[in-house]
């Protein structure tokens, strides 16, 4: 027996987790995946805010982007539904329990072509959810085909030349009713760090579209969504910086003029514009820098735009606040003076 | 023959005739969007009131307003509610329609009709009543623009006169019908009735046979929709998330169920919803927050017909293959698009017990009344939840939108029960679970709900590729022991459906076979054949899919078993042959009806009939 050094404490978060409890299984998408990415900057918030993984339901549509759920939160109940309905799938889940943290995750495919409609009902719901769009403007599952968020003249690898206008997935959160709508890029881990912990602290729908490059089938010259053109062209609208509800603030105070968003949970997303005059709460403002952008055909990245005082769909709908799935049947069966009331009215 | 206008009425052909009491039939034609639900909703409970049985089946056009509607009465002292075919007692209020309606009828029948139709001159050998309600409704009704809806009131009082109906069931069922809340309407419309009365019983000899005296077989018994009792059924089971796109004829299922839900589930010290309710952008969307609160544990229901249920057959695999609950009400119609959106049919049992790709296969149920929709609807969230999977509850326009004389509901006795769920005290106990595992021996696996506080609760849910512990998978020997598992789990559920109501006669060497709706012409047929032919039938009227055993030992029992169905193809002919012996198959006859109209018993015996070679 040689003796060794006692190993080093492990580390664990403000509940006591290590980094473990909040990893999923191995990834089996290619080698340099955006996706891949972006699972790693969620099982880090997570892992940071301290969310108790059990409390949390992840959900999917189909595609390379939708297999991701399997790779982060293995202790996390997880439903890979099927292609472009997991608007459906989410709101059906959130409504039997409104206590679950509720994160879905799509592709370009999946929301912007087949689920076209159900991604713009879930966002005139603001349905309390956090929904991604891991967006590489082509179908890697099914080996390289346009996906209808590819810009106006990107070329395939084959030379096919795109020529449809681009449905653009954050203009139609803002115009359809989404209360946090956020461009990141997998590549700025900072930015979308601070991005998805303001979004998980968000109580309303939070669209986050990630350009999330395509190392198979859309990283070549004549893309718009390849790693280098999104590196080169990305334009960051702000700074941002979330500080959790737990965290003592006054520490850190930020040079420059900053915005302070305070969210439902008492954490706070600070903004500090880089886009002087830019204001993540007006709707027109976003709209119009999104569209200035797609004609310079820079990558507008940070917060368009944030709305804290929305009514969400259970408060639209009145709900209990106990998880409907488990209400007791004294709640959910009347008693038999009510079905007696009924039929002595049909007689 | 005298059929001249100023003819109080027209003598019929022949000599006077017996009387016909409580054994005919009422048809009301008017024009769609007039009111005249209302008029023929009163009439329908008058005689209710009076003891008689009754049934009511609307026949509408899909419109909202103009085009021809008609309105069937049947009173029957021998507790008949099926749709009869022959009217002998027209009441004519549509111009468009009023000549081949007439023309239709068979000799004898009686008429009251608008006045300036002159629809006396068609035909010498019915009983006329001319009655010039444009005139009657002026003095009761001041107001001009409410003239339309008024004047449908003047029938009742009409009717009543001619068919003894007596006054004061009249009175009473039109004050029910507008409530306490519309009181002053109702005052204006009584008025209306009683002037079609008084001017009846001024101006006309009675010359038809019909009547309606009073009897006691209605005592105790309710009038409703289908519909309203599948949606009662759903409250008393404890729903908890409902979805829905609008569709004919299942929408009324689901706004009945809003107000139920709304006065029965509303916290009173709280004053929150104990329920939610989505109407979804279509019905994959519907489909899919179903199964979304069902994989979380809510009792979760939608409602639609043949076009929702086509489009939610790619969720519904999933649910069949990720073992979810979901309970799905198919109010049958007639076919896809516009074809006969008010019609009723029997024709989704094939594409539904099979719904979606791959190999699937889901429980129906088949409800034949408004006790049954109530039942039915409780049971199929307790198979749903208990056999984790989509079950089906297949009823029809005709059960569903009609006015049925129904028992009332009996209080659920049963416990409600919600299947195998590990909470977070299981999952301390045994450390962990394996999803689809076969513990029990039922090929029902424990699932545990998200939000489950342990870190062993949480799987992975997602289509056909997983081994028992919910992990992807393709291999070949996982993917073949799950579907036989799940072969295996529609075996339990076969043993756990409703059983068949069977009705075995002796000395009967031919028996009957249907579902639903088409019990109540199945009934009166075998009747018709007893009496008109002595042939004696057995009957076994099915009540859920997958078949039972009593199916099988009825069909060995009988030389010829006729499969009674509302549909062309013979569907739910097809699905039994998939079950059975060769021997047994060769046992089969086929009946079918698909013309859209409620199954009457005269179709039934003429086939019946001339396949027997009687």
């Amino acid at each position: 027996m040689s003796t060794t050094a006692a190993p080093p404490p492990k580390k664990v978060n403000r509940i006591g987790l290590e980094i473990l409890s909040y990893k999923g299984s191995r990834t089996t998408l290619c080698a340099g995946c955006g996706h891949n990415a972006i699972s790693e900057r969620v099982v880090e918030c997570f892992y940071d805010l301290g969310i108790q993984p059990w409390s949390v339901a992840k959900l999917s549509g189909i595609g390379c982007s939708s297999k991701t759920p399997a790779y982060f939160l293995g202790q996390s109940h997880g439903f890979n539904g099927v292609h472009g309905r997991m608007p459906a799938l989410a709101t059906g889940a959130m409504l039997a329990n409104r206590t679950l943290l509720g994160i879905g995750v799509t592709g370009d495919g999946d929301t912007a072509s087949i689920g076209l409609g159900q991604y713009m009902h879930l966002l005139r719901r603001n349905l309390p959810f956090i929904y991604i769009i891991e967006n590489n403007g082509v179908y890697g599952l099914t080996k390289g085909q346009f996906s209808a968020t590819a810009d106006l003249g990107s070329v395939l690898k084959t030379g096919v030349i795109n020529e449809l206008p681009p449905f653009d997935c954050c203009a139609l959160a803002l115009q359809c009713g989404a209360t946090f709508v956020a461009r990141t890029f997998s590549g700025d881990k900072k930015q979308l760090t601070a991005i998805l912990k303001a979004a998980i602290a968000h109580n309303g729908l939070s669209v986050i579209d990630v350009i999330s490059p395509c190392t198979t089938f859309n990283d070549h010259e004549g893309s718009t969504k390849s790693y280098s053109y999104t590196k080169d062209h990305e334009e960051p609208l702000q700074e941002l910086d979330f500080v959790p509800f737990y965290e003592d603030i006054s520490a850190e105070v930020p040079e420059g003029e900053v915005m302070e968003v305070q969210m439902h949970d008492g954490s706070k997303l600070r903004i500090r514009n880089l886009h002087p005059d830019y204001d993540p709460t007006s709707k027109f403002a976003a709209l119009q820098a999104i569209d200035e952008a797609g004609k310079s055909g820079e990558v507008l990245t940070g917060v368009y735009y944030v709305d804290t005082t929305r009514p969400t769909f259970m408060d639209m709908l009145n709900m209990t606040d106990a998880p409907l799935a488990t209400l007791p049947v004294s709640q959910t069966r009347p008693p038999k003076s009510a079905l007696d009331q009924v039929m002595e009215e049909l007689r | 023959m005298s059929t001249t206008e100023v003819s109080p009425f027209s003598p019929p052909s022949g000599e006077s005739q017996q009387p016909v009491v409580n054994d005919f039939s009422i048809q009301v034609a008017t024009v769609n969007g007039s009111g005249s639900q209302t008029a023929n909703n009163v009439l329908m409970r008058s005689i209710f009131q009076m003891g008689v049985p009754v049934s009511g089946k609307n026949m509408f056009p899909s419109n909202i307003q103009g085009l021809p509607t008609w309105f069937t009465i049947r009173a029957s002292k021998h507790g008949y509610i099926g749709r009869k075919k022959e009217v002998d007692f027209l009441v004519a209020m549509n111009p468009e329609t009023a000549r081949e309606d007439v023309m239709s009828l068979d000799a004898g029948a009686a008429v009251v009709y608008d006045e300036p139709l002159k629809l006396n001159a068609l035909r010498s050998d019915l009983h006329f009543y001319p009655v010039p309600f444009d005139k009657l409704v002026g003095p009761v009704c001041p107001e001009a623009k409410l003239r339309k809806l008024v004047r449908n009131m003047i029938y009742d009082g009409i009717v009543a006169w001619i068919l003894s109906i007596e006054l004061e069931e009249v009175h009473k069922a039109l004050f029910r019908q507008f409530g306490k809340k519309k009181a002053k309407a109702a005052e204006l419309n009584w008025g209306a009735c009683q002037a079609g009365f008084d001017y009846a019983s001024k101006t006309f000899v009675k010359t038809d046979p019909y009547r309606i005296e009073r009897m006691n077989a209605t005592g105790g018994k309710i009038i409703i929709e289908g519909n309203m009792a599948a949606a009662l059924g759903c409250v008393f089971a404890g729903v908890t998330v409902v979805t829905w796109y609008p569709i004919t004829p299942s929408s009324s299922l689901v706004e009945y169920l809003i107000g139920y839900l709304k006065r029965f589930r509303v916290d009173k010290e709280t004053g929150k919803a104990t329920y939610a309710v989505v109407q979804a952008e279509d019905e994959l969307a519907a489909i899919g927050m179903v199964l979304g609160a069902a994989w979380a544990g809510a009792r979760s229901v939608t409602s639609t017909a043949g076009p929702g249920i086509s489009l939610m057959s790619e969720f519904v695999g999933l649910g069949y293959y990720a073992e979810i609950p979901a309970v799905i009400f198919d109010v049958q119609r007639v076919g896809p698009s516009t074809g006969l959106p008010t019609r009723t049919a029997q024709a989704d049992i094939l594409s539904t017990a099979l719904l979606s790709h791959g190999d699937t296969k889901h429980p129906l149920l088949f409800p034949c009344s408004p006790e049954e929709c109530f039942q039915m609807a409780i049971q199929a969230f307790d198979l749903a939840e208990q056999y984790q999977t989509p079950v089906f509850v297949m009823t029809d326009l005709d059960l569903g939108m009609n006015n049925w004389m129904a028992d009332p509901f009996e209080y659920p006795t049963e416990p409600i029960r919600r299947g195998k769920v590990l909470t977070a005290e299981d999952l301390a106990k045994l450390g962990g679970f394996a999803r689809y595992k076969d513990v029990d021996g039922d090929a029902v696996g424990y699932r545990t709900l998200p939000g489950t506080p342990h870190p062993n609760a949480a799987y992975f849910t997602r289509g056909s590729g997983h081994n028992e512990k919910a992990q992807y998978t393709e291999r070949e020997d996982d993917y073949v022991n799950n579907m036989d598992r799940l072969a295996r789990k529609f075996e339990t559920i076969r043993a756990h459906v409703p059983r068949p109501e069977v009705d075995i006669r002796p000395s009967a060497q031919v028996g009957f076979v249907a579902f639903g709706t088409s019990h109540y012409g199945v009934e009166e047929s075998r009747d018709q054949l007893r009496s008109e032919h002595a042939l004696e039938t057995s009957y076994l009227r099915l009540r859920a899919y997958p078949f039972t055993q009593e199916l099988r030992d009825f069909i060995r029992r009988h030389e010829r078993v006729y499969v009674i169905e509302q549909d062309r193809d013979a569907q739910l002919l097809q699905l039994i042959r998939m079950e059975f012996d060769p021997a047994e198959i060769a046992k089969l006859r086929s009946v079918r009806y698909y013309g859209g109209l409620p199954l009457d018993a005269r179709t039934i015996t003429d086939h019946v009939v001339l396949q027997e070679g009687l």
